[in-house]
């Protein structure tokens, strides 16, 4: 099975669907009914290929019905190092807002898995590619404090291509302040869960989702810390097939298991019974 | 022997040439010579204090990688006494792109931890040019935990470009491995202090670098992403370099004014490679310093844990609808 880079394949689902009630699946190519696309969480009914889920989808997909309470969700970045390129922070942070109606890269809040009460965190691919900044870094270590304050099982889903390199080093940062919140869930002995969706990469990777007791990959999403383009023009060679991909990682050791967005819920209610919850 | 020169510094490199020249000639202790010399070393000196005052962000990250920059191992055995270098971390390799081990500072015993460069292309490849594996940062890791057992304060020393970008490191876990130094770092109940001098090359400097002080030597530089990686985001062009090193404010007096570094060591004029000796007696009593002040303001694990939890908390930008 020969497939391209999937990093290529990042880029393509942002332009998924179009307008209209067809949209074509990025894995097989078939034409599907669009709201059969959308009440199955992105997931082709063809294929089982799982596209890009909104955060506000996941968090329906893995909570129960209307249980859901966000917490800091008046937080907004700013423009520290007052960054400008072809285009300046302050308008992709702008653009980032209207085309998912959030204020940052991740929601976080409490709410319920089968009636037992959690906090959730849920990141956001379509902000700025689900980086993270000063606002997603404060979030989850706020995010943490609350847990461990009402002593909850600690959950994540990650969708990051990494640190946000217009925050310069104060994005860095996030890594440390991050990994120590969590740290702290662990210290309280709080069950930590984290889920892996395409993709969950860089310096996102490198820090709290890789720290949970339990890391769930959802199937061929692209886990890995640097990108295959560096890693290619370093090495020289070419990467092997399924490179960096959920199955990868699950082989070498570094995720639990993986779990279709089907399962997800399930999986996770039973993992917090086994832990007591 | 040919020297490295940097672009910007051509005129200095060009008049130390011609002054090594005149010096190099029989009669350069008499007469005529004599003056001429003395003027030229007049003219090098004003030129110096033009060309080295005031870089630009780029121009620092040239000297930072300078070849000819203290490494280090250089660091290590120049300030400290009795360095015993430590290997391996006990699962699979030992990294050489990490070194550590114990050793002694003013009376104390501390615990070091460091990227290492080579200096050559045969030393380089023997480091990996300074970018670490999984295993250097479990390596690293491991002396940690005996930094925690025996109570011993921790001094790391930063020069790396990041983390080695591979098919192995990869298959071994290097964000864990990175998540997990993090983690342990922060909430590590001795004193650290983390000093950079040279590269701070993203997740694979940040890798040793969480600490209750952070050491910036004037020329070293900290970055998310190397200003090449920027520019070839920001433009498709690395040759804009310059203009990404900028714009990330990476130097020593930016991240002071972020809060995330604390002290910013002076370099001999035009780098610490000009002067190493006086880099090292610089460094060296900073160090002492550094940790006598932090021995005073948390005299105790509790306030240490907790003066380093506000560190970490306090960075960062944030605004409200
Ligand atoms: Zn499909």
């Amino acid at each position: 099975m020969s497939e391209p880079a999937l990093s290529k394949k990042v880029e393509k689902s942002k332009v998924v669907v179009p307008e209209g009630l067809w949209t074509k699946c990025v894995s097989c190519r078939q034409i599907i009914y669009e709201k059969e696309l959308i009440r199955n969480y992105q997931v082709c009914p063809k294929c089982g290929h799982h596209h890009y889920l909104p955060a506000i989808s996941r968090i329906e997909l893995l909570l129960d019905d209307a249980s859901f309470k966000e917490i800091n969700s008046d937080l907004k970045s700013g423009d520290p190092l007052n960054f400008k390129a072809s285009k300046s922070y302050k308008m992709s942070l702008k653009e980032a807002g209207f085309a998912t109606a959030l204020n940052e890269a991740i929601i976080t809040g409490e709410g319920k898995i089968d009636g037992k009460k959690v906090c959730l965190s849920v990141m956001d691919f379509k902000f700025i590619g689900g980086s993270m900044g000063s606002v997603v870094g404060e979030k989850v270590a706020r995010a943490a404090d609350f847990a461990i304050n009402k002593k909850l099982p600690f959950i994540v889903v990650c969708a990051s291509g990494g640190a946000r390199m217009q925050e310069g080093m104060l994005s860095l940062m996030q890594m440390a302040k991050t990994s120590m919140a969590v740290g702290k869930i662990h210290e309280n002995k709080l069950p930590f869960i984290s889920i892996m969706a395409h993709p969950t990469t860089g310096g996102v990777l490198a820090s709290f989702p890789s720290l949970a007791d339990i890391i769930i990959a959802e199937p061929k999403a692209l886990i890995g810390f640097t990108g295959a383009r560096v890693i290619e023009r370093t090495i020289k060679e070419r990467l092997p097939d399924g490179f960096q991909t959920a199955e990868f990682l699950l082989k070498h050791g570094m995720v639990d298991l993986i779990a279709s967005r089907a399962e997800q819920k399930e999986i996770v209610s039973q993992l917090l019974g086994f832990m007591g919850y | 022997m040919a020297r490295f020169c940097m672009d910007f510094e051509k005129p200095v490199v060009e008049l130390e040439d011609k002054l090594e020249q005149l010096k190099s000639l029989k009669a350069a202790g008499t007469g005529e010579i004599a003056h001429d010399i003395a003027e030229l070393e007049n003219q090098l000196e004003r030129l110096k204090e033009l060309i080295y005052k005031d870089l630009t962000a780029w121009q620092r990250v040239q000297i930072a990688r300078h070849p000819q920059r203290p490494r280090v191992l250089d660091y290590i055995n120049h300030i400290f006494s009795d360095f015993t270098e430590l290997h391996g971390d006990r699962l699979y390799h030992d990294d050489p792109a990490i070194v550590g081990g114990l050793a002694h500072l003013e009376g104390d015993t501390f615990v070091v931890i460091g990227t290492q460069k080579g200096k050559n292309a045969k030393t380089n490849i023997k480091r990996n040019f300074g970018m670490p594996m999984p295993e250097g940062y479990r390596k690293a890791l491991r002396l940690m935990k005996i930094a925690k057992k025996f109570n011993l304060p921790i001094i790391t020393f930063i020069d790396t470009q990041g983390a080695y970008p591979g098919i192995g490191a990869e298959e071994r876990g290097q964000a864990v491995a990175i998540a997990e130094n993090l983690q342990f770092m922060s909430r590590l109940a001795v004193p650290i202090i983390a000093v950079n001098v040279g590269e701070g090359g993203s997740g694979g400097a940040l890798a040793i670098s969480v600490a209750d002080r952070l050491i910036m030597l004037e020329n070293s530089y900290y970055s998310v992403i190397t200003p090449e990686g920027c520019a070839s985001i920001l433009w498709h062009d690395e040759t804009k370099a310059c203009d990404a090193a900028e714009a990330l404010k990476i130097t020593a007096e930016d991240l002071a004014k972020m809060k995330i570094a604390d002290i910013i060591v002076k370099e001999p004029l035009g780098g610490a490679h000009r002067d190493v000796e006086k880099t090292y007696y610089i460094l060296r009593k900073k160090l002492i310093d550094c940790y006598k002040e932090l021995k005073t303001t948390c005299p105790n694990k509790k306030k240490l844990i907790e003066d380093r939890e506000k560190k970490l908390n306090s960075i960062g930008r944030l605004t409200s609808v």
